[in-house]
């Protein structure tokens, strides 16, 4: 009953859908405010449909009904409770009801409460909203239908995959999708604008706070991302350029560049076409890179739901969508006005270059990304991985922190020279630091002396733009730039500590043999066999000592039975000054006298998750500075001072 | 700067920066992407010791053989035609047994040796079923492939 | 060539970009899924071998037991194995057409095998237990289910690779039948 009420939801949504197109299109097109009044409603009815059928979704895997195909496959009445509701969207179907909810929700979001467009241009974004919508609900309804029965209905259910019962790995779609979703909006509003012609300022606010939304949920999407995988894989790497990471690294690198250069629209109204071609290719990454995991084509540790046919319809969205944008773009980007001129030497050109800088680090990851499906074109094999990424990107990265050193200290439209003398500090910063680093530990290597150099400076410089300000009066925007900027320099220095100073050993030891990493001395003290619910494992004591400081390590190795498979636990100690990182496993089924240690002491690693943090927190207090708060007089235009 | 067509330089400047792009890549990706081999395959092609590349084949059954430091391991994979030792220092993964698939990224050493840097398992149960599609794209995510570095 | 001219051309540059990666997607979703390591048997005799049985009350098998003149099929499965599960129902149905199906189990344990057997019904009429896969290997199989097909004189004709689907059934029957 409930199945069929969610499955009669979705069909009346994709129905309003398809009416929404049309009082879209003919709003936009006859600017009437009856046909406008209609798009609203409509909008919001759409949303509130799939919320209701997502609901559905949510109450079947929470009572575990097995009369649904998607539930006996992915759930088992043996799952805790929030892992039941957690796996509603941790299969296919599922994950495409939650974007195609989250989508409509966004549409009626800017139905309600979007005031600063005309009707017409409004019109407009809620047509092409619509069409995306469409698209998503024919995959749905034709193709991957949540609500399936399965007659008769197991016992039992198949899915109790235990290493999917991890609650960062339950909330990893949902904020990925967030952030695909706020692009696929900014793309809605970038077509709006390509149609009606209408691209300024208004434009550019009404799209901002979603371009906002987007980038800082997939800032903590990737950062949690990389955590988990650190500490979940056992292998010490936070990393892997893998094809599944990559793909959900390239729109985050497109939304970067598309948040500048919509906040100098916004402010400015100079970069119109960069602004527009932004939004389309921040959506087709998104868009790019769900089909990437999604079609089986690339091979990855952590390729799922491997199936052609679903491959080929995202595709076909994918084609569809972004090939008409591209194509409405060169068509109609001539009947745009350029923006305001500006200088090289300015924030407009900071930012230009910041977004060049960008692309190109985006240009790379893509062809490495898409490497081996050309060379197999052509009958090689090859793979392509971190020798290729690191060696690529690192040092475009490097370039671009020594523009952002910059970028944010120029005038708007245009400055001069004199002014980069505020860059002393940070310059002192980075000369001090890579002094000190290069006589201390010149073993480190080139990269991650340069990288903290530069980490030092941008640290230094990051808070450049507060001098000379009252503090008490500053936008929390220009607060929200700081605080992410910074956060970009915490973040890179982990990685640089990581690279350059990791210790690894890499021990067979018998039990009461203690050996040493870094200034850590590590005796493992026993390993015994623990059970779990679903697990039996071989658990390894550790003791670390350092100084006067000790504390214990229980990593582990565990087997799983259903379905077969081994896991490694690792075990982390947590200091102020890095992480003792520490994997055990037996050496073979017959010599059980020793046991393979592996250890890793990572100086600051941590601090390249924190920095992730703070980047999504600069995000956030940039967002919470934007929205009006009737009671408040706002500064209308944050880059001048009261 | 005051140029007309201010938009038009962007462009060509963006233009300029993807193609710089492309050529690092190309030149990043001549050296650093690595090939694929059987034992067989690497036999014939002349690959020079030290190039990183991947081997893949099946495991010899008796073949692998721990040293006494407990943590390397030896042992020979095999195609239909032809073998190939290799050498890794590490955690092995699951399901890397004799007799099993498996996928070593490494390089030659100037004695024919292959050293391995990472071993990847193939999984036994590599075929799904459409009905359970989406079982094995749990157990996929996660097991399909184990990979040890 | 004015600077009009010259913008109309840059600006189908990105369409263009798109449409190549777009063709790389596409070429990509067409190649076949290349997992397969085909057994180098094919055409060969059955190599020998001989196996314990692998449940209580139904008896072992060796290759002795396929080159009696009669065509069967030969099925590599283990109770562990998800797909084998799903293909249980079509076996099934391929025995009901008269062909008799040999199995080989790999990996696995008498009270797992009879407890599969219970739950998925048993279309086999000789089961051998090849706990350490040699015989597997043999048979130049890499993985789980396999089903080959052996004629009469004992040599490998055909070899399917993945569970058997509802669509695979009477093709391989034919095949079987019009094998000697």
């Amino acid at each position: 009953m409930i199945a069929e009420t969610g499955l009669a939801a979705l069909w009346l949504a994709a129905a309003l859908a398809l009416l929404q197109a049309f009082a879209g299109l003919g709003s936009w097109k006859s600017a009437s405010p009856a046909l406008a009044s209609l798009t609203r409603p409509v909008a919001v009815a759409q949303g509130l449909l799939c919320l209701i059928a997502f609901g559905c979704l949510l109450w079947m895997f929470a009572v575990t009904d097995l009369s649904v195909l998607l539930v006996a496959s992915n759930s088992h009445v043996d799952k805790p409770m929030i892992f039941k509701i957690a796996g509603a969207w941790g299969n296919h179907e599922g994950s495409m009801l939650l974007w195609v909810t989250i989508l409509t929700l966004a549409g009626a979001a800017i139905a309600l409460f979007e005031r600063r467009l005309d009707a017409q241009t409004l019109g407009a974004t809620l047509f092409a909203q619509s069409l995306l919508a469409l698209g998503f609900f024919a995959f749905l309804l034709f193709s991957s239908n949540p609500f399936e029965r399965l007659s008769p209905a197991p016992p039992s259910g198949a899915g109790l995959n235990p290493l999917l019962q991890d609650i960062g790995l339950a909330l990893h779609p949902p904020t990925l999708y967030i952030g695909y979703v706020g692009l696929s909006v900014a793309f809605s509003f970038a077509v709006a604008a390509l149609l009606t012609g209408k691209v300024g300022p208004a434009f550019a606010r009404a799209m901002r706070p979603w371009v906002l939304l987007a980038w800082i949920s997939l800032t903590l999407g990737i950062t949690a991302g990389s955590y988990w995988a650190y500490y979940e894989l056992g292998w010490g790497g936070w990393w892997f350029w893998d094809p599944v990471e990559n793909a959900s690294l390239m729109p985050w690198l497109a939304a970067t560049a598309l948040l500048h250069s919509v906040a100098v629209l916004a402010n400015r109204d100079a970069l119109r076409a960069w602004t527009i071609m932004l939004a389309l290719v921040a959506f087709a990454m998104s868009m790019a890179g769900t089909f990437l995991v999604r079609s089986g084509i690339l091979t990855s540790v952590h390729a799922f739901a491997v199936d052609p046919e679903r491959g080929a319809f995202i595709l076909t969205l994918l084609l569809l969508y972004v090939g008409s944008a591209l194509t409405l773009f060169a068509l109609r980007i001539g009947s745009v006005k350029e923006g305001k001129q500006f200088s090289i030497l300015s924030r407009e050109g900071g930012i230009v270059v910041n977004n060049i800088f960008l692309s190109v680090i985006l240009a790379i990851v893509l062809m490495g990304t898409m490497a081996p499906l050309v060379a197999e074109s052509m009958g090689d094999k090859i793979s392509v991985g971190p020798p290729y990424f690191n060696k690529a990107t690192v040092p475009i990265g490097l370039l671009l922190m020594l523009a952002l050193m910059v970028g944010p200290l120029l005038r708007w439209r245009s400055d001069d020279k004199a002014r980069l003398k505020r860059l002393f500090a940070p310059a002192i910063a980075a000369v001090v630091a890579v002094i000190f680093l290069a006589l201390t530990s010149p073993q480190a290597g080139f990269w991650p002396i340069v990288a903290l150099m530069l980490s030092a400076g941008l640290g230094v410089a990051s808070f450049l733009p507060l001098f000379g300000r009252n503090l008490l009066r500053t936008p929390l925007p220009i607060w929200g730039m700081v605080i992410a900027h910074f956060g970009l320099a915490v973040s890179v220095a982990g990685m640089a500590a990581e690279s350059g100073w990791t210790t690894e050993k890499l021990y067979a030891l018998r039990p009461g043999e203690t050996v040493s990493v870094a200034s850590w001395s590590v005796k493992l003290e026993d390993v015994a066999p623990v059970v779990g619910d679903n697990w039996v494992a071989i658990e390894g004591r550790l003791s670390a000592k350092r100084g006067g400081f000790v504390a214990q390590l229980k990593p582990q190795t565990r087997q799983f039975s259903n379905p077969e498979q081994q896991t490694s636990e690792a075990a982390l100690l947590t200091r102020w000054d890095g992480q003792l990182y520490a994997v055990v496993a037996p050496i073979s089924e017959t010599d059980l006298s020793r046991w393979q240690v592996r250890l890793w002491w990572k100086p600051f690693v941590t601090l390249i998750w924190f920095g992730g943090g703070l980047i999504a927190l600069g995000g956030l207090i940039a967002l919470l500075g934007r929205i009006k708060l009737p009671a408040r007089k706002q500064n209308e235009n944050p880059w001048v001072p009261a | 700067m005051k140029p007309k067509h201010q938009r038009l330089v962007l462009a060509v400047v963006a233009l300029l920066a993807l193609i710089g792009a492309g050529l690092l890549a190309a030149s990043a990706l001549r050296e650093e992407a690595s090939y694929f081999y059987t034992p067989a395959t690497l036999a014939k092609a002349e690959v020079e010791p030290g190039k990183a590349i991947r081997l893949g084949g099946m495991v010899q059954n008796g073949s692998i053989k721990r040293d006494a430091d407990g943590v390397t391991v030896r042992f020979i994979v095999q195609d239909r035609d032809a073998t190939q030792q290799v050498v890794y220092r590490g955690i092995t993964p699951d399901l890397f047994v004799e007799g099993s698939g498996v996928v070593a990224d490494g390089r030659l050493d100037k004695n024919g040796l292959f050293v391995a840097d990472g071993l990847l398992a193939k999984h036994d149960e590599n075929y799904v079923p459409r009905e359970l599609k989406d079982i094995d794209m749990t157990t996929a995510e996660h097991s399909q492939d184990t990979l040890a570095k | 060539m004015g600077p009009g001219m010259k913008r109309n051309w840059l600006i189908w540059i990105p369409l263009a970009a798109f449409a190549f990666i777009g063709g790389l997607f596409l070429y990509g979703l067409m190649q076949p899924k290349d997992d397969y390591v085909r057994s180098g048997l094919i055409g060969k005799p059955l190599p020998s071998f001989e196996l314990p049985a692998a449940v209580e009350g139904i008896p072992g098998l060796s290759s002795a037991d396929f080159a009696d003149g009669k065509p069967r099929m030969l099925n590599v499965f283990a109770s562990w194995c998800l797909p084998c599960k799903a293909e249980a129902p079509f076996l099934e149905q391929i025995k009901e057409r008269g062909v008799e199906i040999h199995a080989i189990a790999i990996r696995d344990k008498p009270e797992d095998v009879a407890a599969f057997l219970a739950e998925h019904g048993n279309p086999f009429v000789r089961i051998g237990a090849d706990a350490d896969m040699l015989v597997q290997l043999k048979l130049g199989s890499s993985g789980v289910p396999e089903t080959y097909l052996i004629d009469g004189k004992g040599n490998i004709i055909h070899q399917h690779i993945g569970d058997i689907r509802g669509e695979h059934v009477a093709p391989l029957v034919e095949k079987l039948k019009a094998a000697k």
